[in-house]
């Protein structure tokens, strides 16, 4: 544990270090808040029926797009340790073999609850109004770590198998994507029926649900299962190939 | 305690259905400087990693300090340092930063004091608060040898030391390594030149093809290499002396 923590203190100066990560992952969320509060917004909310707050809508989505492209740094991080040496340094050091892994994890949660403490903070500004209890708010954090763990499992995956530094973090687009085909920006009805059942059935449309509910005071029902047995599913399977690859790949 | 550093025998690899290794024989003593000296390819870096416990034999048995890479690679770690192909410091931290790392890593009790003192004897306390990445490639390469000083490993592996580096600074790494010799600590240096093996090494072994083909001092080397012939060769006469020796002949037969 000690290791792993001294791997993550590294890590995150690296972060504070390097600005244009921390802007790129809180600058294109905050620019796309802004986008669908201010150019969307008005329009979308014209079939929505009066008292929907569309910063309350729309916030989820935005959260998860956030995350998804906040996870990429991990595997561009690992890559970048790889191909540099550092990583074949630090695993013929006398430490835990996964230390080098789990600090990654670590730095990956630490770094993306700021960004969506940055995030809050700018929806508040717009107009976000929150009507959940401190428990509530409990719940919404604990899904999103369990959702930023289960990606960040996901992307030790290309990053420890790429061949480039696109290679690494090509994946988290089509993430950082599939909110805008679920309810987290529009409601589903007006989709054709094809589109509408993949929107309202895949994995982040019941986590975006489920946050919104716990955000702003909705009645919290099935979703609750439906987001947790997601990140749980995909974070058992992403950990498990991610261990297999570590494994096999580092150790051939 | 046995006076064998590192033990390799029979050792084996192949990637795919490329074999690297094809059955490698080598020791090095406690105190020693051995230098693996080979063209590229010839499977240097590969031996490296199955000692350093990054890569897997398929067959025959490697030891570092009496401990079996497979069966005890945790107590094997806790016994080398390893200095990979390019230096690997950290870019983003500075010198001292990267040390510290390093030392607190390697449950360093004192890691700053151990990292002043590295910097000091590197030559590196002027730079010691830049950041890496402002380093030239002598800099880095005596930062990143420092770096595997930290924690007093028994053995030290240097893969390539001084590859890429201009001329300059590889008598910079010389240096260096010069310097370790006689500290009791063994060193397993991997090179493509045959310079760098005279100059640093007590012994070198030849890796050709997957295979130590020589292994010995400089001079049991020497010995062993053919002696200094003197040869005759045939030399062909060219059209023009053929000319010249039948018109001659002709006008000797007149």
């Amino acid at each position: 544990m000690r290791h792993t923590f001294v791997l993550f203190g590294r890590q995150m100066r690296h972060i504070l270090r390097s600005p244009d990560t921390i802007i790129t992952v809180a600058v294109m969320p905050i620019a796309m808040m802004l986008m669908f509060v201010y150019v969307f917004g008005g329009a979308v909310k014209t079939s929505m029926g009066d008292g929907v707050n569309y910063v309350n809508y729309q916030l989820p989505g935005i959260l998860l797009m956030g995350v998804s492209s906040g996870v990429s740094y991990t595997a561009v991080r690992l890559f970048t340790d790889i191909q540099k040496g550092i990583f074949a340094r630090l695993r013929s050091l006398p430490i835990p073999r996964s230390a080098p892994l789990w600090s990654n994890v670590l730095t990956s949660l630490i770094s993306n609850a700021i960004a969506v403490f940055v995030l809050v903070l700018v929806a508040l500004l717009l107009g976000f109004r929150p009507s959940g209890s401190p428990l509530r708010w409990l719940g919404a954090a604990g899904i999103l770590a369990l959702f930023t763990l289960a990606l960040t499992w996901l992307a030790i995956i290309p990053g420890l198998t790429a061949k480039s530094v696109e290679g690494s973090y090509v994946f988290s687009y089509p993430l950082i994507f599939l909110p805008f085909l679920s309810s987290a920006f529009v409601p589903t009805e007006t989709m054709p029926t094809a589109l509408r059942i993949f929107a309202e059935n895949q994995p982040m449309a019941g986590i975006v649900e489920l946050l919104r509910s716990l955000l702003s005071g909705g009645s919290v029902g099935n979703e609750v299962w439906i987001a947790l047995a997601w990140c749980i599913g995909i974070l058992l399977v992403a950990y498990l190939f991610a261990m297999g690859v570590y494994n096999r790949r580092m150790l051939k | 305690m046995t006076n064998t550093a590192i033990g390799v025998k029979d050792l084996r690899k192949s990637f795919k259905s490329t074999e690297v290794l094809k059955g490698v024989d080598f020791a090095v003593k406690r105190g020693e400087i051995f230098a693996l000296l080979g063209s590229n390819g010839a499977g240097k870096t590969t031996i490296v990693n199955i000692l350093a416990t990054l890569l897997k034999p398929d067959e025959g048995t490697a030891e570092v300090c009496g401990f079996d890479v497979l069966r005890e690679p945790s107590k094997v770690r806790a016994s080398i340092s390893l200095t990979g192909q390019f230096a690997a410091v950290d870019g983003m931290l500075t010198g001292r930063e990267n040390l510290i790392l390093i030392a607190k890593l390697r449950d360093d009790k004192k890691p700053a004091e151990t990292a002043d003192a590295l910097l000091e004897r590197f030559g590196l306390t002027g730079v010691a608060n830049r950041r890496a990445d402002t380093y030239s490639g002598g800099m880095a390469r005596r930062l990143d040898i420092a770096m595997s000083l930290v924690g007093h490993a028994a053995v030290i592996f240097l893969d390539e030391p001084t590859t890429g580096l201009d001329p300059e600074m590889r008598l910079e790494v010389w240096k260096t390594v010069k310097e370790l010799s006689g500290s009791g600590t063994t060193i397993l240096l991997t090179t493509q030149y045959l310079e760098e093996a005279e100059q640093l090494a007590d012994r070198i072994a030849i890796l050709h093809e997957g295979k130590i083909i020589a292994t010995g001092t400089l001079d049991e080397l020497k010995k062993s290499f053919p002696p200094i012939r003197v040869e005759y060769i045939e030399k062909q006469p060219t059209l023009e002396e053929i000319f010249l020796a039948i018109v001659g002949k002709k006008e000797i037969v007149k």
